[in-house]
Parts: structure tokens; C-alpha cells; sequence
């Protein structure tokens, strides 16, 4: 087998060799602290206003001031928010989606022990949300609205700007995790109402362990950490200097390639989709697939379970993911799909294949020629399955005592 | 990706007995809300002598319900249904050396679908008597329901007692904030509130396993042995506090304000350690006077 088809990348993706190349005398003779006043330290703190610069350029900051280093997507999450609720005493409900990733849910649902009322917005069979709910809930009582840009599983994106503007409208913070989105799509954030927003570095080429939380200058703003001046006291800690050296590094990558992954990117994932459709029965695609992320692309094949198909997809040397309940480790569904009503028998069956720039047509290809093998052979091993068909009416048919 | 044994996966790659069974006279049907698996066995079964002919499945699930479903199959073929009845879900996990504690729902219902089965075959109705929440604990796969059931039965008040009541919570601990909420919940329901020990048990308590009383007592006994020496120089040693590791002691006599004093106390220190077989530390009685100015 060779190295394998890694068709995985909204999970984490390959840190590029130029950004390897890029960090890695940040270990070595540029290991100074950029706090300090020498030589050593000096060059090391010159290295990461280049990076904070091209961070800012990707997003389309006004002020490259407005980037504060931390250490992943979700202590950029667990900062916006709680520092959201902090500056706003008295404030006390926050808005988000049922959807969101558990860097938000778990920390949400954390806060309504602690007293704050969280509303959830709901999805709709797409993946949807209903914005006139949402303009209902607005209230000077709302600390903060937390909406993701891009869903990790299905790739659907939400209106974040438009929200932004609703809230700003409101008097309503807002934040949004666009750990999946950015990269992806092009960003401008000086142009939009959006007051925070998290990124995490391992989602584009850069390396696990570095994110960013963007804060709009003039946002009231409580630190999460405090400590030392680091950041400007926004996120004390001595930086992670080669991983924001990496960052920056992958950022400006990134921004080259954004007209590839618009047009290469979501042909590869296009083809993909459409030659399992062609010959695979009873699977489709799930979340809106008239607006999600070029790179993601979210089958559910009906009457067989996720964690089986990626076993098989796994010995073949393809990697993808699944919303089974079986991959999560946590026995729930995943909450995504449960969101958008997606029956059990189909739900289990989700896999999930996200694309990077390193993918190739080829890959896809090997792909749309395993896949129908693999769904064949544990249908056959289904008991909601007969011969080359759905069991009749598979409720009836099959009607196991459930514990 | 989960820590599958070579047999899970043998199993699951290279299942037994998949399929329905030709003329099947037993079949059984269940499936696991917890995860949305599902399982239909059907049996083949000799009426004369109650053996299992043929044994075959259908699951739908991931892919240690598939192993599981599949070794059930290859253990029960060839018994007596009453022997099969006896096969436990433990017998399943052994059979395949071991699944993960988040996997073991997955022999359960193998289990549940061979009693739906054989109830089957004898014209009887089956019904599942188990019900399964939440996974608490990892390492003993230990669910929600069952620690609030065992709460609720044995009146427990603690986290501690939860441990020696179900396992739960006795390996790596993190489970304790669960627990510590399950028993919050029920508490709360009885009118009762929660007391939190927040620092873990074992560190308030030296290892030696002697009582805090017979613990001085045997500090006194360890200083008395070298008291003599000291005596000698007209000096003397008196114990003045425990506390857990610190020890605190006056140097009296000629001891007092010896340049030798540390290099006394370090003896000290080292006749104790080894007497008691633990860690302590020997302190001047004047540290003690500094850490209650500090509130240390």
C-alpha cells in the first residue's frame, strides 16, 4: 500500500513543507524570547509581527493589533465568550446553534449551570438556521451571539455577516468560530460587523497547538489568562513562537491558494460526490449543498453504520470521518445530524470526506471505485437489508426490542 | 480510532455466520438506543435434543457489534440452548480478547439477542430488563444509571462511595465531576446537599498505614532512640507539631543555637524517615511560628 488517500482534512491537515521550513529555526538558533532586549530575543519578537501581519491579511483586519496568539481553536472559543460575559456583568444569556462545535456546546452548557440562559437556534432538514427566530431572541439582555462561519461535518455555512450586522443592530456582541472557514473561503473582516472570531492553526497546513482569536479594537475585552504583557496583556503566556511563525507562514499560503480551492478543490470534492451518487443506491448528500465549504462534501448511505464503512475505507487506505455514534467515543449520534432530522439508519451511516489542496483528481477517482464494494459488502451484513434492495418497509420488516 | 484486539478485527473483517439462517425456528431482534446498533439472530434449532444447529446474523452497527455478533455465533453453534442462555456478554468480550469499555454495550446485546432467540423458539415473549445510560467511567465502563441506581439504593453521600460501591471513578478519576453531579442530582432530589472533599483523600493522609495517634507515638519512640546521643552533648529534642509530612521539633539544652543544629536535624530527619519508611521533612518549631504568621 502506498501512503494512502487522506480525504480527512477538516479534522486536522498536513503541516506544509514550506511552513515546516519556515518554523523550524525557531527551534534552533532563533530560540530567544521575544520578550527580551537582546539579540536573540529581538529577532525572534521582529518574526512574529511578520506573522501577526500575514495573519491580519487573511482575514482582512483592519489592525494587525486586532490578531491575539493562542494556543487553539478553543481557548479562542472559551476567551471570546467568557470574556463576553465578564465585560457585561449584566448581561446575562447568550445565543448560538445547536450545531456548533463542543468547544462551544460543552462550554454553553457549562454556563447554564452556573445561571446564564443559552438559546439554541435550530437548524432546519439542511442544516439551516431560521433568522427571524434569531432577530427575536436580540436583546440587550444577550452578552454574546456564538455562531460557527462553516459546520465541520456537513461544510454548511451560515450567514455569519448578515448576523453580525443584526446584532451590531442590537447592540450584540458577536462572535464566530470559523475554525473550518477560514482558508477556505475569503474573509474580510473590516468590512463586516463581526466583533470575534477563532481560528485554529492545524485546520490550514499550520501546526496543532497555535489559534487566533480576532477582537475588534474597541470591543470591551476581559482576558482569559493574565499574567505577563504578552499580546498586550490580551493572553499572557510566552508565545509559541515557531508555531506562529508557522502560522503566519500558512496564512499567506493560504491566501494564494483560495482561487485554487474555489476552483480545484471543489471539483475534486464535486466529482467525488457525484460518482458515489451514480453508483451507490440509497445514500445523499446531507446539510445544503447549494451553499457549504468548497472542500467538504457529507454522504449519508442509508441502512449500514459510519465506523464500519471507515474500518473498510481504513484497510483500503482511504481516511475519512464519520457521525456515527460508534467513532465518537462518546455513544451520542452525532448532534449535527440529529440538528437536521436525518433518520437513525441514515444518520449512523454518515461519512464525511473533506479535502485539502494536496488532494488529487486520482485520489478521487480510487475513491468513487472502493466505495460502492465496501457499501455492498455490509449491507449485506444488515438486517435492514434483503438481496440488492431495502428490507420492505424497513420499520416493519425489521423491529428490534430496544434496550 | 478505538484500540481493537486482533480478533475484533479478524472478526469484523472476516465475520462468521453472516446471514439469516435457512428455516431459522428461533429468531431474535434487539437493538441499543444508547447507539442505534441493531441485531437480528436466527437459530436452527433441533428440536429432539435442543442444540444449535446453524446460528447466523444481521447486524447493523459499527465494527465491534459486527465482531460481536459474529464470535456469539461461533460460541453458541453446537450447544444445548440451555447452555447457550448461560453465555454471559463478558463470554463474548473474552471470546474476542477484549473490547473497549465503550464497546461492551456491543456484547450486551449479542447477549440480548441470543435470550430474544431461544424466548423465540419456545413461543415465550422476551423482555429486556436492562437499561443503559450515559458512559461515567472509562476505565471500569460504568454508566450513569447504574451509579444512580446504586446511589439510590445504598443511600451513598460521596464520591468515595460511589468507588466501593460500583468501581466507578476508582481509576484515573476523571469521572469525579460526573459522579460528583449524579449524586448532586440525587442529593438534591432527597433535600440533601453535596459535601466536596476538593483535595483528593490519599494526600491527607500519610502512607503508613498507622492511625495519626500511633504515628506520634512511633515519631516519639524514633526520637527517644537518639536522645541519648544528644544527651550526651547536653542537648535535647522535643516534639512540638505533625503535620502530615512536616514534622516540627525544638532543639533544647546545648542543642539550642549549635552551629551543628541543621546537621543535627538532618540526622533527625533521616532516623525518622527510616524508621517511618515515608517522606518527611524535620523543621525547626521557629517555621512553624513563620507559617501561621504567613496563614501557610
Amino acid at each position: 500500500m502506498d501512503k494512502g488517500i487522506y480525504l480527512d482534512n477538516n479534522a486536522t491537515t498536513m503541516v506544509a513543507p514550506e511552513v515546516v521550513e519556515a518554523m523550524l529555526p525557531y527551534f534552533t538558533e532563533q530560540f530567544g524570547n521575544p520578550s527580551s532586549l537582546h539579540q536573540f530575543g529581538n529577532q525572534v519578537g521582529r518574526a512574529l509581527k511578520v506573522a501577526r501581519k500575514q495573519v491580519q491579511a487573511l482575514l482582512g483586519a483592519e489592525h494587525d493589533s486586532e490578531i491575539i496568539f493562542t494556543s487553539c481553536g478553543t481557548e479562542s472559543d472559551s476567551t471570546a465568550i467568557l470574556s463576553a460575559l465578564k465585560a457585561q456583568p449584566e448581561r446575562r444569556e447568550i445565543i448560538t446553534s445547536v450545531v456548533e462545535h463542543p468547544a462551544i456546546l460543552t462550554l454553553c452548557q457549562y454556563l447554564e449551570k452556573d445561571g446564564y440562559t443559552v438559546h439554541y437556534l435550530k437548524v432546519d432538514k439542511r442544516g439551516r438556521l431560521d433568522l427571524q427566530e434569531y432577530a427575536r431572541l436580540l436583546s440587550d439582555q444577550v452578552a454574546v451571539v456564538s455562531i460557527m462561519w462553516a459546520n465541520n461535518e456537513s461544510g454548511t455555512l451560515f450567514p455569519v455577516e448578515e448576523m453580525a450586522e443584526m446584532a451590531r443592530a442590537a447592540g450584540v456582541m458577536f462572535h464566530t468560530d470559523a475554525v473550518q472557514a477560514v482558508g477556505k473561503l475569503p474573509i474580510n473582516l473590516q468590512e463586516s460587523c463581526i466583533d470575534m472570531l477563532s481560528l485554529s492553526g492545524h485546520k490550514l497546513h499550520a501546526p496543532k497547538g497555535i489559534g487566533v482569536l480576532y477582537l475588534r479594537r474597541g470591543v470591551r475585552f476581559r482576558p482569559l489568562l493574565r499574567g505577563g504583557h504578552q499580546e498586550r496583556g490580551r493572553r499572557a503566556g510566552t508565545e509559541n513562537a515557531a508555531s506562529i511563525v508557522a502560522l503566519g507562514k500558512a496564512c499567506e499560503m493560504a491566501g494564494e491558494a483560495l482561487a485554487y480551492e474555489e476552483r480545484v478543490v471543489r471539483s475534486m470534492r464535486d466529482r467525488l460526490e457525484q460518482g458515489i451518487i451514480e453508483q451507490v443506491s440509497h445514500c445523499f448528500v446531507t446539510g445544503d449543498p447549494e451553499n457549504r465549504l468548497p472542500n467538504t462534501c457529507n454522504i449519508a448511505f442509508e441502512f449500514i453504520e459510519g465506523e464500519a464503512i471507515l474500518l473498510l475505507l481504513n484497510k483500503m487506505g482511504i481516511a475519512a470521518s464519520s457521525g456515527s455514534a460508534c467513532t465518537s467515543g462518546s455513544l451520542e449520534p452525532s448532534h449535527v445530524m440529529r440538528a437536521m432530522d436525518i433518520p437513525f439508519t441514515a444518520a449512523h451511516g454518515s461519512v464525511r470526506f473533506s479535502f485539502s489542496r494536496y488532494n488529487t483528481m486520482e485520489e478521487v477517482e480510487r475513491v468513487i471505485a472502493a466505495m460502492p464494494l465496501i457499501v455492498q459488502r455490509l449491507r449485506k451484513l444488515s438486517p435492514y437489508w434483503n438481496g440488492d434492495a431495502p428490507a420492505d418497509e424497513p420499520g416493519q420488516e425489521f423491529a428490534p426490542t430496544y434496550a | 480510532m478505538w484500540d481493537y484486539s486482533e480478533t475484533v478485527q479478524e472478526h469484523f473483517f472476516n465475520p462468521r455466520n453472516a446471514g439469516a439462517v435457512e428455516a431459522a425456528n428461533g429468531v431474535g431482534e434487539v437493538g441499543s438506543l444508547s447507539c442505534g446498533d441493531a441485531l437480528r439472530l436466527t437459530l436452527k434449532v433441533d428440536p429432539e435434543t435442543e442444540t444449535i444447529l446453524e446460528a447466523g446474523f444481521q447486524t447493523f452497527g459499527c465494527g465491534s457489534a459486527i465482531a460481536s455478533s459474529s464470535a456469539l455465533t461461533e460460541i453458541i453453534k453446537g450447544m444445548t440452548l440451555s447452555e447457550a442462555l448461560k453465555v454471559s456478554n463478558q463470554d463474548i468480550a473474552d471470546y474476542l480478547d477484549g473490547l473497549p469499555p465503550e464497546k461492551m454495550h456491543c456484547s450486551v446485546m449479542g447477549r440480548e439477542a441470543l435470550q430474544a432467540a431461544v424466548a423465540n423458539y419456545r413461543g415465550e415473549e422476551w423482555k429486556d430488563d436492562h437499561e443503559e445510560g450515559a458512559l461515567i467511567c472509562k476505565c471500569f465502563a460504568i454508566d450513569a444509571v447504574m451509579i444512580e441506581e446504586t446511589i439510590r439504593a445504598n443511600g451513598l453521600r460521596s464520591v468515595e462511595a460511589v468507588t466501593n460501591y460500583t468501581k466507578a471513578g476508582g481509576g484515573c478519576s476523571s469521572c469525579h465531576e460526573g459522579i460528583e453531579e449524579i449524586l448532586g442530582r440525587v442529593l438534591a432530589e432527597q433535600g440533601e446537599q453535596l459535601v466536596i472533599n476538593a483535595v483528593a483523600a490519599e494526600a491527607r493522609q500519610p502512607r503508613t498505614g498507622l492511625t495519626n495517634l500511633q504515628r506520634i507515638r512511633r515519631i516519639e519512640e524514633l526520637l527517644d532512640e537518639i536522645r541519648p546521643n544528644l544527651q550526651r552533648d547536653h542537648g535535647d529534642v522535643e516534639l512540638v507539631e505533625v503535620d502530615g509530612r512536616h514534622i516540627y521539633v525544638k532543639m533544647t539544652g546545648a542543642c539550642s543555637g549549635c552551629q551543628m543544629a541543621a546537621t543535627t536535624l538532618g540526622g533527625i530527619q533521616q532516623h525518622l524517615a527510616e524508621g517511618l519508611s515515608e517522606f518527611i521533612l524535620v523543621l525547626p518549631a521557629e517555621e512553624l511560628a513563620c507559617r501561621a504568621t504567613v496563614g501557610g
